[in-house]
């Protein structure tokens, strides 16, 4: 018998703890010289090190310890002045030396937050969420089950091994216990990981690609009675691999236990893993035994002591958060809430930005960028970026602000050069779509709509001002749209004696 | 000083992924016992404000450098292996969650 | 007999072309068909590499190139070091046959010098033993008595250079394995300080703990080769990064006139043979004439050393261990079809390690496991800060520490193969040593009365002041080969064949 989102939250509130792994973008590994590259043939990017074999050792890389320390100062991290590697003891195929170098009571970021918000019915909430921990470890390889008939694991008759991605290096970041989101808790794990992922984005540490497994979330939840005071048991739901699956594990989860606990059954603590298709969750091995990953110092490593006045560099150099940025360009752009929320969510903050800084007026840079170009966009199924750049998108919008393109001759202008018809310029050229504000080319244009309209000319004459719609009509469609209309409607009153 | 049972050594023995006979565990588990029973003697001296050392050498910091170093070449890496295929090591069915 | 001499001797001859580097190679594989099936140090010759490394320092020296001081001169190389394309097994059945794809940087570093490797020897298996009894491939037999082990875990090097197969020999150290073997066998070993050799391609036993190190037959040769190896590697994070002390000098100056030499109360009494600590003594006159001033030191701590190890190693061991896994390397047992990749695991270490490798495993699982750490693990790292306070305290007072190396004289091959603790009690002496990251030295001392059996002298110098075992230990040994008008070898019974 399973419950409804609403009956859950009605007797239960929930506990977030999330983990999030993000696999760092430097050049060569975390502790060995070998590439990163996304995508190489299989064990063609491995050595003695990351292949675990016997006698080799590691060398931690000093830009990860950087990348690492830049991610603990974006998330308001004080930065250990003393923190060790240690051994996490375990074994699987996929893990070259059967334990993975990471760090345990000594880890280099601690006590950070994030504060996160989220749009609701009832207005837009804060939630400020705090961080436990944030520390380096190695990522592991990869396997192909093959044979079986899903690919996945079980009933498959054997599995390859590819070493290339161990060894990369990994930071995990884990929240404290997230308590008093109540019915909003998938929305906040989700805005949480969202903001997570802006923040390493604007650092430039890491690709942040979920598909591609470069940012990973693991969504550890439990409920208990509202009131109670207790916390419940919690479950731990892996494979989670984009911002929507974040959102949904949550919800998932939440009535999963609660259909348990209406049922009088108890919470198992276990790992489980979340399927896409069905936004449920399913458990994963059931072990019974705790696996004791027996942490202990990595003896092949040594302390890492950053100086007080390296750290002191790494954060002046932090770039602006991205919730700073947000609400400094909306002021500056006096954008309403809903719209900027629209600009973000579209990812076309960044594009809008660019154009503005090329001179474009910032109320036109975004009419267009998600008006018409996205129009466009979506109708071909890509990002409008790849359809027209920023600074012909600024070209145009320049053109509209001196007079010399009128909006109607802009959506020509912007489609020709979609088109592949070259830059703005060319495309104004080539479909001669200049607007026509020479007075003398207008009068003959406007002369002649009169001549063909003199009892509506009359009427106007007679003080019939909003009459000359017809007029100005005649005269845009007589040159193509390209008149200038405000200006013909000018030339044409003065000329009938208003 | 508790003895170790045969049920915690098979438990270790998990752990460490050694398959034992039942005769190898309970001769382990007597010989643990011995072992353990001689080293307990550390906790004597192991006091509260004795810190603890891991490393014999007095040294931080020891990092390299972001750059790429070649890699062995597949067949390098894959010189060892019992089996491959496909430029892969190849293994029997891995039971349990991916 | 050429290869009776010393590294030192063997440079000369080959610098005055009395013979050259392909023909010593030669001669030292003559000797070792000759004794080696008695003796079994080797477990692998590398007969095509020696002589094509010899052959090729042969062609540049008489190209005029300079060379270094040890090129063309044969070394045998323990096991447990990564040699490209060369088996490398630790003395272990899970890794029979297979060949590293890369060099250690020892064995890098010994290339570039012109040293010629002539194999691999044969160890206690995965570095663990002090006997050598523990190794896959059969024991080694000491050449003074071939009923006797020959120490451990390196008792393949040690064997090696007593039998005259090799002048020269590379052994790890552990918790005495190069000095133990070397006190059993009347030759010369070397544990630099913790840092000083690069363990990049030693596969690792103890992390914390394991160094390779020279040996010889002679201070003066142990030290050439303690040049060789030793240095900063960017590729080992615990490598020291300073320049490596001149210990060739150190052995060459002979003079000890006013060091303060301590002895130390703990490493003697009972479980030291009589024999032993007679020898041990003598050579403390010795000192004493030479102009040395004696001092006695206690390090009451040293009384929980051998406990604290054999929670560490284990512990480190239990770790680096697990590599072994059938995946990558090394054998595979049970990948028939009715198995699954962990069950595979399980089955080939059951089969792949040996009865003191398992144990091991198992107490160190043990020692790290939640619950147990504190106890064990946790509070044996702290013996460890203990032990070292107590070296600091004492080399306050004397420039080096002296103690008899072993508490026995070699033991019959499968005396003490069934009692682990008794076996572990061989270590008691050298342990201490290993804990604190300093250095120390074992070499002759003399042959105890009651068996005619070598006696080790070990020296231990403050961190990073390795010289000053060298300048101790060169300066004793001059002294001891005067009063004995021969080297200790020249006493040992000549094996059969050998030449």
């Amino acid at each position: 018998m399973s419950l409804n989102y609403e009956q859950v939250i009605e007797k239960y509130e929930p506990t977030l703890g999330l983990e999030v792994h993000v696999e760092l973008n430097t050049k060569s590994k975390m502790f060995c010289g070998c590439a990163t590259e996304f995508g190489a043939k299989p064990n063609t990017q491995t050595c003695p090190v990351c292949l675990g074999l016997p006698g080799a050792l590691p060398v931690v890389n000093k830009k990860a310890i950087e990348s690492t320390i830049l991610i603990g100062l974006a998330l308001n991290c004080s930065i250990a002045p003393y923190s060790r590697f240690a051994r996490k003891n375990y074994f699987y195929p996929d893990m070259p030396k059967n334990f993975q170098t990471s760090q345990y009571d000594e880890p280099i970021c601690v006590n950070g937050y994030l504060d996160v918000e989220i749009e609701t019915d009832e207005g837009n909430k804060s939630f400020k969420i705090e961080i436990e921990r944030v520390h380096m470890e190695e990522d592991t390889g990869k396997s192909l089950h093959v044979g079986g008939n899903t690919g996945r694991i079980h009933g498959a008759d054997y599995s390859l091994l590819d070493y290339n991605r161990a060894g990369i290096p990994l930071v995990e970041i884990v929240t404290k216990v997230i308590p008093n989101t109540g019915k909003y808790a998938p929305q906040v794990a989700r805005a949480y990981v969202a903001a997570l992922r802006d923040i390493l984005r604007g650092l430039q540490v890491s690709d942040v690609k979920m598909e591609q497994g470069s940012l990973r979330c693991d969504v550890n939840l439990s409920l208990s009675s509202i009131g109670s005071g207790k916390l419940g048991t919690r479950s731990e739901t892996k494979n989670v691999n984009s911002l929507r699956s974040v959102e949904r594990a949550v919800t998932g989860e939440m009535i999963r236990q609660a259909s348990k606990l209406e049922q009088g059954e108890r919470i198992i603590q276990e790992t489980r893993h979340f399927l896409e298709e069905s936004g449920q969750t399913r458990p994963g091995r059931s072990k019974e035994q705790a696996e004791d990953y027996r942490y202990f110092p990595e003896p092949d490593l040594v302390p890492v002591v950053p100086e007080s006045k390296w750290i002191e560099e790494l954060r002046k150099a932090l770039p602006e958060k991205p919730a700073d940025r947000r609400k400094r360009l909306q002021a500056a752009w006096a954008v309403p809430d809903k719209e900027m929320a629209a600009m973000v969510n579209a990812e076309l903050l960044d594009t809008v930005e660019q154009t503005v800084l090329l001179g474009a007026d910032a109320t036109k840079a975004r009419s267009w960028w998600l008006g018409e170009i996205s129009r466009i966009a979506n109708d071909r199924n890509v990002f409008p970026t790849d359809l027209i750049s920023v600074k012909d998108v600024a070209e145009i919008i320049a053109l509209i602000s001196k007079g010399e393109l009128t909006d109607k001759l802009a959506r020509q202008v912007v489609e020709g050069v979609i088109a592949g018809e070259g830059t703005p310029t060319d495309v104004i050229g080539k479909r001669g779509l200049k607007v026509v504000s020479d007075d003398s080319q207008l009068m003959k244009s406007i002369e002649a709509a009169i001549a063909a309209s003199p009892e509506t000319a009359e009427r106007v004459r007679g003080g019939n001002i909003p009459a000359a719609g017809a007029l100005i009509g005649a005269v845009m469609k007589a040159t193509g749209g390209q008149a200038d209309a405000a200006k013909v409607r000018e030339l044409l009153l003065k000329h009938l004696g208003q | 000083m508790a003895a170790i049972s045969r049920d915690e050594v098979a438990n270790l023995a998990r752990l460490a992924r050694i398959a034992m006979s039942d005769a190898e565990l309970d001769h382990l588990a007597g010989e643990m016992d011995v072992i353990l029973g001689a080293v307990a003697r550390v906790q004597e001296v192991a006091g509260k404000d004795v810190p603890a050392t891991s490393h014999p050498l007095d040294v931080n910091n020891v990092v390299r450098d972001d750059e790429v170093v070649p890699s062995l070449s597949p067949s390098e890496a894959l010189s060892g292996a019992p089996a491959s295929e496909d430029q892969r090591f190849k293994v029997p069915q891995i039971l349990g969650e991916e | 007999m050429l290869i009776r001499e010393s590294a030192s001797k063997m440079t000369e001859a080959l610098a005055n072309k009395e013979v050259s580097a392909v023909e010593l190679t030669n001669q030292h594989f003559e000797q070792i068909e000759a004794v080696d099936k008695d003796v079994h140090a080797f477990v692998y010759l590398d007969k095509e590499g020696a002589i094509s490394q010899a052959a090729d320092i042969d062609k540049r020296r008489a190209a005029g190139e300079k060379l270094s001081p040890l090129a063309g001169i044969p070394l045998a190389l323990k096991d447990v070091l990564t040699q490209k394309g060369v088996p490398t097994t630790c003395g272990s059945k899970i890794l029979a046959g297979w060949r590293p794809p890369y060099d250690a940087t020892v064995v890098t570093k010994l290339k570039s010098a012109g040293v010629v490797i002539l194999g691999k020897t044969n160890m206690d298996e995965f570095a663990m033993g002090s006997s050598t009894e523990n190794s896959a491939y059969g024991p080694t037999r000491n050449p003074w008595d071939l009923s006797r082990i020959p120490g451990g875990s390196g008792g393949g090097s040690s064997a090696a250079l007593a039998a005259f197969e090799a002048p020269l020999a590379i052994g790890t150290d552990t918790g005495g394995s190069i000095r133990q073997p070397a006190a059993v066998t009347g030759t010369v070993g070397v544990k630099p300080t913790y840092g000083g050799v690069s363990r990049y391609g030693l596969v690792a036993f103890s992390s914390s703990l394991d160094q390779a190190g020279p040996c010889a037959r002679t201070v003066l040769d142990t030290a050439l080769l303690h040049q060789v190896i030793a240095g900063f590697d960017p590729k080992d994070s615990t490598s020291i990064n300073q320049a490596v002390p001149d210990v060739v000098a150190a052995a060459k100056k002979q003079n000890v006139a006013g060091m303060k030499i301590g002895i130390v109360k703990q490493l003697s009494g009972d479980g030291y043979q009589k024999g032993v600590e007679n020898k041990f003594n003598e050579a403390i006159s010795e000192l004493v004439k030479l102009g040395a001033e004696i001092v006695e030191v206690s390090c009451p701590n040293f009384e929980y050393a051998l406990a604290a190890y054999y929670l560490i190693a284990p512990s480190e061991c239990s770790s680096n261990l697990a590599r072994f896994d059938s995946i990558r390397f090394g054998l595979r047992v049970g990948d028939d079809g009715t198995h699954g990749a962990e069950e595979v695991m399980n089955l080939t270490r059951q089969a792949g390690f040996g009865r003191e490798v398992k144990r091991r495993i198992i107490l160190g699982t043990y020692a790290l496991s939640s619950g147990y750490y504190d106890a064990y693990y946790g509070s044996a790292q702290k013996v460890r800060t203990l032990i070292k306070r107590d070296f600091e305290a004492a080399f306050e007072k004397c420039d080096v520490l002296v103690s008899p190396t072993a508490p026995t004289t070699a033991f019959k091959i499968g005396e003490k193969a069934n009692d682990p603790l008794a076996m572990y009690l061989n270590d008691i002496a050298t342990i201490p040593v290993n804990m604190a990251g300093i250095g120390g030295m074992s070499l002759p001392c003399g042959l105890a009365d009651e068996d005619n059996l070598p006696v080790g002298f070990q020296i231990m110098s403050p961190a990073m002041k390795d010289e000053r075992m060298y300048l101790v230990g060169g300066a004793l040994e001059a002294a001891l080969l005067a009063k004995w008008g021969k080297p200790i070898l020249d006493f040992a019974p000549k094996l059969v064949g050998s030449k």
